[in-house]
């Protein structure tokens, strides 16, 4: 399940917070988060999470952040001049739980346990991504999640899925009809996913 | 979930992905139902609605039976009302995809009609009437052509290949058992082929052997061929297909020998074989009020049976009549109106002075197991001249059928062989004002009592007593326009609500709706080819040889006791041995 090659490279940062529905992990380097709707993988056993939050902020909180560059012309000048700056903050995630794996087959359904905290958070391979998301049943767990951004996770989750898989267009179709299969009582809402989704 | 996004996926990847569902036959599922209205069957997404098509074939898969029924509805559903208020990018192939089988889908109302045992090739349940439905989420299949053989059999002497179910190549059979036991009803508007449905059932009344027919052939379209003004043709007539088994009897020589035909008897009928019952039947044709018309019943008490219409024809003028009106104290001017009107009977060139023997040389001819056609000639135009030759000539085969019925049943004799009396424009015998009077009528109430049934071939059924029309055991019809005559058909017949649809829906040509004894469920035929070469070679061939050349895919079918290779004269020295064996 777990490739040797590029494992290192792939862990982004460890799990600070976690719950049933969705953990948070602080990423090893500022800005280094993985995109929206992109699919990690943390704990023993394995925890799939889809990227729904990326945040950057001070990491002591009682310290607000104060504008810097007034006096400088470029973004980069405004770096050179305060080379603390990037020690001060921290890029965290939230990622929604969309399955586990138990004896190298899927569950797409919440696992009895969130990961640990300091569990490491990795980005998937293309080919676990596309292995994960063979089933969509993991649909349910992204629409009803009560996000706000529901529909916009599951538009970026899907296009970003999309690309993993061989047959990208493919894919989608069925995707689509799985959305609809979901969604048959709210049209309105499953077109507007359809739209962010469409090739 | 799985199979859907399957069949979806397949349906993507090519315009015509449709077809993979098309070949394994796959609808759809069961949703909702009940035994009355029928079974609702959500289409797959993979299926697309303008696939199926009403009156085709459906089979379920219940969990204990598989049903065997046909397609009633077909409607387009979807799962949120919003749908057709909603602006939709229907513009993008994407999006309208996914909605299609999805959101908005198709639904098929089957109507199970019978059950059929769950394992194919088990012969020992036969199909039987349905009395239960699929449940929910049963899947739903395009019927095969196995199914359709197993559900009306396979060509053989019992069943006769009539058609083709709708889109579907594989053989039709009614049986010919059921068929001929209870009258036969042939429907539709005119121009729709009941006259080659007409003449394939006789063809397949014929080649079972089971019964004689009688046909009183007002256009002359039966005997020695008539034509197919659609295609332009002549096509063949029974006399021409099976020249030994049928015999044609002519009212008109003349016009006989002009269309090229060599009747085998002329028939003539005397003035002293027509009844009052007859002169009562052409009540309305000769427009006669009932006082006229029942005062030949006083005229035949007065010159005596058979007699009476020669003696009171040859009354030289009106003052005649009203000293004889006077006599047997009738109305002078309804036994006047009576005279004037009987003496138009006289153009009749086959009505002659002294007794024809018509009916005794067709009861002879119909003994030997011949088939009979009365070509009407110049006369069939002449509604009269049909009425009287038909149901004078019937009334008569009618009493000799019950005499010898009931000397058969006190020991004295043969069964009669079973006929069948096929008579066309029936509404004017048949009418409620009417058929109480006429032989028809009695024939159709009495069933097959006396071993006689009728064939009806009618445009109007609505005309039809519906006393008569419920006798009707089986009924085969054609496209019907007017709501009172579907309505008349589909009187009495179980799921006539749905079949209404299938019915009003026939194409003009070569389709028919069949219902009744000789099939287990209703069903729509592409009637079967008449009027080809080869058509006649299938139809003359007869089933046994057809099925054993079908089966080993070669010409030589040795193994059949009786070569194809038969001459007419042959085959004449072979059933006149056969008959004599009897």
């Amino acid at each position: 399940m777990v490739d040797g090659d590029g494992l290192m490279s792939r862990k982004i940062g460890e799990v600070v917070a976690a719950a049933s529905t969705s953990f948070v992990a602080q990423c090893y380097e500022l800005y280094a988060a993985p995109p929206l709707g992109s699919f990690v993988r943390t704990g023993t056993p394995a925890v799939y999470g889809i990227v729904y939050q990326v945040t950057t902020e001070p990491m002591d909180s009682t310290r607000p952040v104060l504008a810097r560059g007034e006096g400088v012309e470029t973004e980069e000048e405004l770096q050179r001049n305060n080379p603390q700056l990037s020690r001060l903050f921290t890029t965290r995630f939230e990622a929604l739980i969309a399955g586990f794996s138990v004896d190298d087959s899927f569950k797409q359904y919440l696992p009895p346990l969130p990961p640990a905290v300091h569990s490491f958070a990795y980005t998937c391979t293309p080919d676990e991504v596309a292995r994960f998301t063979a089933s969509l049943e993991f649909l349910p767990l992204l629409l009803n999640s009560g996000l706000p951004v529901a529909d916009e996770l599951a538009g970026a989750c899907l296009r970003g899925a999309a690309t993993a898989q061989g047959d990208g267009s493919a894919f989608l179709f069925r995707a689509s009809r799985a959305l609809a299969g979901q969604l048959s009582g709210d049209v309105p809402r499953l077109t507007a996913i359809l739209r962010r989704v469409a090739p | 979930m799985t199979d859907e996004s399957s069949d979806g996926l397949s349906a993507h990847n090519s315009t015509s992905g449709l077809n993979n569902n098309d070949a394994q036959g796959f609808l759809g599922v069961v949703v909702e139902g009940s035994l009355t209205q029928g079974v609702e069957v959500r289409l797959d997404p993979g299926t697309s609605v303008e696939n199926v098509k009403v009156g085709t074939f459906v089979t379920i898969q219940g969990s204990q039976y598989r049903f065997f029924g046909v397609a009633t509805d077909i409607a387009l559903g979807n799962s949120d009302q919003r749908l057709k208020h909603l602006p939709l990018d229907l513009g993008d192939p994407f999006i309208s995809q996914a909605l299609l089988g999805t959101v908005a889908y198709g639904t098929v109302s089957v109507l199970p009609n019978l059950v059929m045992p769950l394992v194919r090739g088990d012969d020992e349940a036969a199909p039987s009437a349905a009395k239960t439905i699929p449940p929910q989420f049963s899947l739903a299949y395009s019927a095969s052509e196995a199914d359709v053989a197993t559900v009306f059999g396979q060509e053989d002497d019992r069943h006769f290949w009539i058609g083709s179910p709708l889109d579907m190549e594989s053989k039709l059979c009614i049986n010919l058992d059921e068929l001929v036991k209870r009258s036969i009803g042939v429907f539709g508007k005119s121009g729709t082929g009941k006259t080659f449905l007409t003449r394939l059932l006789l063809v397949g009344i014929l080649q079972s052997g089971q019964a004689s027919s009688l046909i009183f052939d007002m256009h002359n379209e039966y005997g020695h061929g008539g034509r197919d003004s659609d295609r332009g043709i002549m096509v063949k007539g029974l006399k021409q297909l099976f020249p030994s088994q049928v015999s044609t009897f002519t009212l008109d020589e003349d016009s006989s020998r002009r269309r090229g035909s060599t009747p085998d008897e002329v028939v003539r009928i005397g003035y002293g074989e027509i009844e009052p019952e007859d002169i009562e039947l052409l009540r309305e044709t000769l427009n006669l009020s009932d006082v006229a018309a029942s005062s030949a019943f006083n005229l035949e008490q007065k010159f005596g049976p058979g007699k009476w219409m020669e003696a009171f024809l040859d009354l030289e003028d009106r003052a005649a009549v009203f000293d004889l009106a006077a006599e047997i104290q009738v109305q002078p001017n309804a036994l006047g109106s009576l005279y004037n009107r009987l003496t138009r009977l006289r153009r009749f060139g086959f009505l002659v002075k002294e007794s024809g023997r018509a009916a005794a040389r067709i009861i002879e001819h119909l003994e030997r197991g011949k088939h009979v056609v009365l070509e009407f000639g110049r006369y069939g135009d002449d509604l009269t001249a049909y009425i009287l030759v038909s149901n004078l000539l019937s009334r008569r085969i009618h009493d000799a059928y019950v005499r010898q019925k009931e000397e058969a049943e006190g020991g004295a004799g043969k069964e009669p062989r079973p006929l069948v009396l096929v008579i066309e424009e029936a509404h004017k015998f048949l009418s409620p004002s009417v058929a109480p009077q006429t032989i028809f009528g009695t024939i159709a109430r009495e069933l097959r009592k006396y071993n006689v049934t009728l064939m009806v071939i009618d445009q109007r059924p609505s005309v039809i007593s519906s006393e008569v029309m419920s006798q009707v055991g089986t009924r085969l019809t054609c496209a019907l326009d007017d709501e009172r005559d579907i309505e008349a058909v589909l009187a009495g017949t179980s799921g006539s609500r749905q079949l209404r649809g299938v019915l009003a829906r026939l194409e003009p040509k070569q389709q028919a709706l069949i219902f009744g004894h000789a099939l287990p469920m209703p069903v729509v035929v592409h009637t079967r080819e008449y009027g080809s070469a080869e058509s006649y070679t299938l139809l003359t061939r007869g089933p046994m040889r057809e099925s054993a050349a079908g089966n080993d895919g070669s010409p030589d079918a040795a193994e059949t006791p009786e070569t194809p290779t038969e001459t007419p004269e042959q085959r004449l020295e072979r059933e006149v041995a056969e008959l004599f064996q009897q």
